[in-house]
């Protein structure tokens, strides 16, 4: 038996302690907005935020989580207004759209972190982050969108 | 003139009982046939528009109203042609549902990927029908093939196809419920106007709710002509929109394939064979019971063609890790197949063969190139190659399947929805009117999700327990059998005239045709495969195009743009170096070459000829965003080139520096003629998405094949672009000329890997004449 908190609610789960985060999250408590795109860590599909920290859930071992407290796309904000969010609708950037929870989990800690990233900080930090469909420009530039909304900037 | 690749496959994937030609003479034919309409009230007072788009039924059509095209195709206020109401079965596969509180839903039958086609086709009906586009919600259709048609998406034909009758059919819903306010108010509907989702009556002030004319606008009997609105009157085409699902995906809430939950269902991951063509020989699961939540075992069958299902072991558990641990403990005798000793290389020296001299297959010729060759001097020789690549969709392959009884329902991301019952109740052994076949979004396509082989399998998976099943494909089953963009090698010689043009030109190309992998009895692979090279618009007295096929285990598929990804790599880069050999600007080269298709390929498409003014349209716009010609430091040059893809016309220009053997890719400038944008900023995503996907296959992928089967099974052995490597000056321009409307989600993808190499050749005077370029020659 596990615990944790997911989006602010406590969790007690009856799994395998081998069982990435992942597949507790898809699986067991049935949130489906983290994905899975490579189980290796080399995609970013699966970033969730543990303690705060951008981590890849498709390596993480439930065991290895217990006691501590996960944020997923599902619990980034209330009523989905988190700036990345929002600035990720201002710059129209989702495609298919399928790496985009991880995109913006990875964006989201990358602007708790440094509020005003350069071009170099956003390839450090988003560079574990794969999309297929090609949408980095309109990252970018999102990110730096979101980090004037976070300042309090409007366009 | 030649017709677009993608309506040679369907006539392949949609058996014509005719014996027939299905091409796109079908599907052209089939956009000027009248649209189908049906309007009713539904429970709870609202109003149901139902719409039947073309392609959806073989013979329904005529060419009666085929004199409309031109005149509704330059947007002008034209009268649709009166029609009769259908006689045969109604078969809609479009609907708009108006609801009392004055929302609306859009249901389109097409499989959105992330190619913007829900917003897309909405918005041209709500345009004519002046829906109000804050309270739009787009809806997945159902699929049915008996009831639906056609909903193959794919081949940037949903906007061309789509086009006209989903104008038509928001313009005569717009007059019914013109008509209904009219009868509501008691005046002339000549005196009302509609906007916003409202019929407004200017002389009163009165104004009415869509949603409160439902019931008598349900009344009123269809119009049999109606007036599309002129492009000027457009409040929401050409306009910027964001993607319908964009805030549903930002939060988390769209539903992938792979996020389908159903009551009991249960997960499984398949073991199949790591070389093409093998097979199970046995098997023992017992230690995959250790597991906990392991369920069952079962062998999946190879089906071999269409479907291509590959032979292996499915572990059925509770949890998508469970069968994965499960599925890592069987124990597996393979018989290999006849495949496992192909190898990359192995074909390579067969295809050097191949090209070295005469080809099987002469796809066409104009005069005697062989000739003026043979007496030329100074002849321009140059071989380009190009390697299997992998679609890699971040949603790795996936398909949910409900076995009960002889009926069968599949839910999943899939491009070909109308397609899986055949192939599926084959498998079964059921009738394929009793599979029903639901789509979700999928997490990317660029052409794998066209293939069933996941679908087919999920079924096989499915019969053997009673719960719906979902099989997930790991990342490395999704890259080792995959479908890829086949290996190419194209050699092309040519000789120049007294003025630096080509006068001879003989292009001899091979390939292991991607429609033999479905079709292992198809002939003449040589007139698709040569898309864009046996079809360039560049003038030459003198040409021929030859073609030999390579036989291949591997799987091979339609990988976003096709067969232009290598041949206008080829074309375009050796048109460069001929203009080197010539001494003249490769931009000026080009815009004196490009002229009318001189020599066609066989079938030609009429509907859709090709206009060299618009190709040479985009390269001139491009090349002067770009501010071609300007004086840059030594070691920092551009690079350019252009290509006609599934109709869309595109030139690309980059510009870059080399520093330490590396190419810095200062700015990426796109040009495109799609007729009219539509959706100006989801146009603009699609143009970016390939020009990013063009340079990663540019310079990054490339999948071996060594025993018969692949090398590269995730992204660190096949790594594609990420950010750090990709441009950060993106800049694209449209055309905007009055064609008939055609896809975005492909063009831009071929010219980019010839723009490339021709930057870096023009910054180091070293060519790249093999992709993924080797950095090492820099």
């Amino acid at each position: 038996m596990y615990e944790l908190t997911i989006n602010g609610k406590k969790h007690k789960l009856d799994v395998d302690g081998t069982m990435p985060l992942l597949w507790v999250l898809r699986d067991v408590v049935g949130l489906t907005g983290t994905k899975f795109g490579c189980g290796k860590s080399l995609c970013g599909a699966c970033t969730v935020h543990l303690d705060g920290t951008p981590v890849r859930s498709c390596i993480a071992p439930i065991s290895s989580v217990a006691g501590k407290s996960i944020t997923t796309i599902e619990g980034l904000s209330p009523n989905g207004d988190h700036p990345v969010q929002k600035a990720w609708l201002e710059e129209n950037v989702p495609q298919c759209g399928y790496c985009q929870a991880g995109q913006i989990m990875s964006a989201a800690a990358l602007l708790e972190q440094n509020k005003n990233p350069s071009d170099s900080d956003i390839d450090l930090a988003m560079s574990g982050n794969m999309c297929r469909c090609g949408t980095y420009y309109r990252i970018r530039k999102a990110i730096k969108r979101a980090a004037e909304l976070g300042r309090g900037g409007t366009r | 003139m030649t017709r677009p690749d993608f309506e040679e496959v369907l006539s392949v994937l949609y058996p014509d009982p005719d014996g027939g030609d299905r091409g796109v003479a079908s599907t052209t034919e089939a956009m000027d046939r009248r649209t189908f309409l049906r309007i009713s009230s539904v429970a709870g007072g609202g109003l149901l528009i139902a719409v039947s788009l073309p392609g959806c039924k073989s013979g329904q059509g005529d060419d009666k109203t085929a004199g409309n095209k031109d005149k509704n195709d330059k947007n002008t206020p034209t009268p649709v042609e009166s029609e009769p109401l259908p006689t045969e079965p109604f078969e809609a596969n479009a609907f708009v549902e108006i609801k009392p509180d004055n929302s609306a839903t859009i249901t389109v039958a097409k499989s959105e990927m992330g190619q913007g086609v829900r917003t897309t086709l909405a918005m041209i009906i709500a345009e004519e029908l002046d829906l109000d586009w804050s309270k739009v919600v787009p809806q997945t259709a159902p699929t049915n093939p008996k009831k639906y048609g056609r909903q193959t998406t794919g081949g940037s034909a949903s906007v061309r196809t789509g086009w006209k009758p989903l104008r038509e059919a928001g313009a005569r819903a717009r007059a019914m419920l013109v008509a209904a306010a009219a009868q509501k108010l008691q005046v002339d509907a000549k005196s009302l106007k509609t906007d916003n989702g409202h019929v407004i009556h200017a002389d009163s002030g009165r104004k009415l709710t869509y949603g409160s004319l439902t019931e008598i606008a349900a009344e009123q009997s269809v119009p049999e002509t109606v007036v599309l609105k002129d492009a000027k009157e457009f409040k929401l085409l050409g306009k910027e929109h964001i993607g319908i699902d964009a805030a549903d995906i930002v939060q988390g809430k769209a539903t992938y394939g792979i996020d389908i939950r159903m009551p009991n269902m249960l997960f499984a991951s398949i073991e199949r064979t790591p070389v093409f063509g093998g097979k199970v020989k046995s098997f023992k699961a017992d230690a995959a019971f250790t597991v906990a939540g392991v369920k069952k075992v079962v062998e999946v069958p190879a089906t071999g063609p269409m479907a291509n299902v590959h032979s292996g072991v499915a572990v059925i558990a509770e949890t998508t890790w469970a069968a994965m641990q499960g599925r890592a403990k069987l124990d597996i005798q393979w018989d290999q197949g006849p495949h496992a000793k192909e190898s990359s290389a192995g074909y390579r020296t067969a295809m050097e063969r191949f090209v070295g001299g005469k080809g099987k297959e002469l796809v066409n010729r104009l005069g005697n190139p062989d000739k003026v060759l043979a007496k030329a001097k100074g002849v321009v020789r140059a071989r380009y190659d190009v390697p299997f690549i992998a679609h890699s969709t971040m949603e790795p392959m996936n398909c949910t399947a409900e076995v009960k009884g002889d009926r069968c329902l599949i839910r999943g991301p899939i491009q070909t929805p109308d397609l899986a019952p055949g192939p599926v109740g084959k498998a079964l052994g059921i009738p394929p009117e009793n599979v029903e076949v639901q789509i979700s979004l999928l997490g990317g396509g660029f052409g794998r999700r066209l293939n069933l082989d996941y679908v087919v399998e999920a079924a096989l998976v499915a019969k053997h327990v009673d719960v719906p099943v979902q099989v997930v494909w790991t990342r490395e089953d999704d890259m080792t059998h995959d479908f890829y963009r086949p290996m190419a090698m194209h050699a092309i010689e040519a000789s120049l005239d007294k003025d630096g043009y080509p006068e001879a030109w003989r292009h001899r190309m091979t390939t292991p045709a991607i429609r033999a992998t479905i079709d292992p009895n198809a002939k003449d692979h040589g007139v698709s495969e040569s898309n864009g090279a046996s079809d360039m618009l560049y003038r030459v007295p003198n040409r021929s195009c030859e073609y030999t096929y390579l036989p291949s285990g591997v799987t091979r598929g339609w990988w976003r743009a096709v067969h232009t990804t290598h041949t206008t790599f080829a074309v375009e880069s050796f048109i460069d170096e001929l203009a080197e050999k010539a001494g003249k600007d490769p931009y000026e080269y080009r815009m004196h070459l490009i002229d009318e298709l001189t020599v066609d390929r066989p079938k030609p498409n009429k509907e859709f000829p090709w206009d060299p003014a618009r190709l040479k349209g985009v390269l001139k716009l491009a090349a002067e965003k770009a501010g071609w010609g300007k004086t840059m430091p030594k070691g920092r040059a551009m690079g350019i080139a252009c290509g006609i893809d599934h109709l869309s016309y595109a030139a690309v220009v980059i510009e870059l520096s080399t520093a330490s053997g590396k190419p810095l890719i200062h700015r990426v400038v796109c040009a495109a003629d799609c007729g009219p944008v539509l959706n100006p900023n989801g146009g603009r995503a699609q143009l970016e998405g390939g020009l990013v996907q063009g340079l990663s296959a540019a310079l990054k992928e490339k999948i071996t094949i060594v025993g018969g089967r692949v090398q590269q099974n995730n992204f660190d052995s096949y790594s594609i672009l990420r950010i750090n490597e990709a441009p950060t000056v993106i800049e694209t321009h449209f055309a905007n000329t009055d064609a008939h409307p055609t896809g975005l989600g492909e063009p831009s993808v071929p010219p980019t890997a010839p723009a490339l190499a021709n930057a870096i050749y023009r910054a180091t005077g070293k060519r790249p004449r093999s992709l993924p370029i080797d950095l090492a020659i820099l």
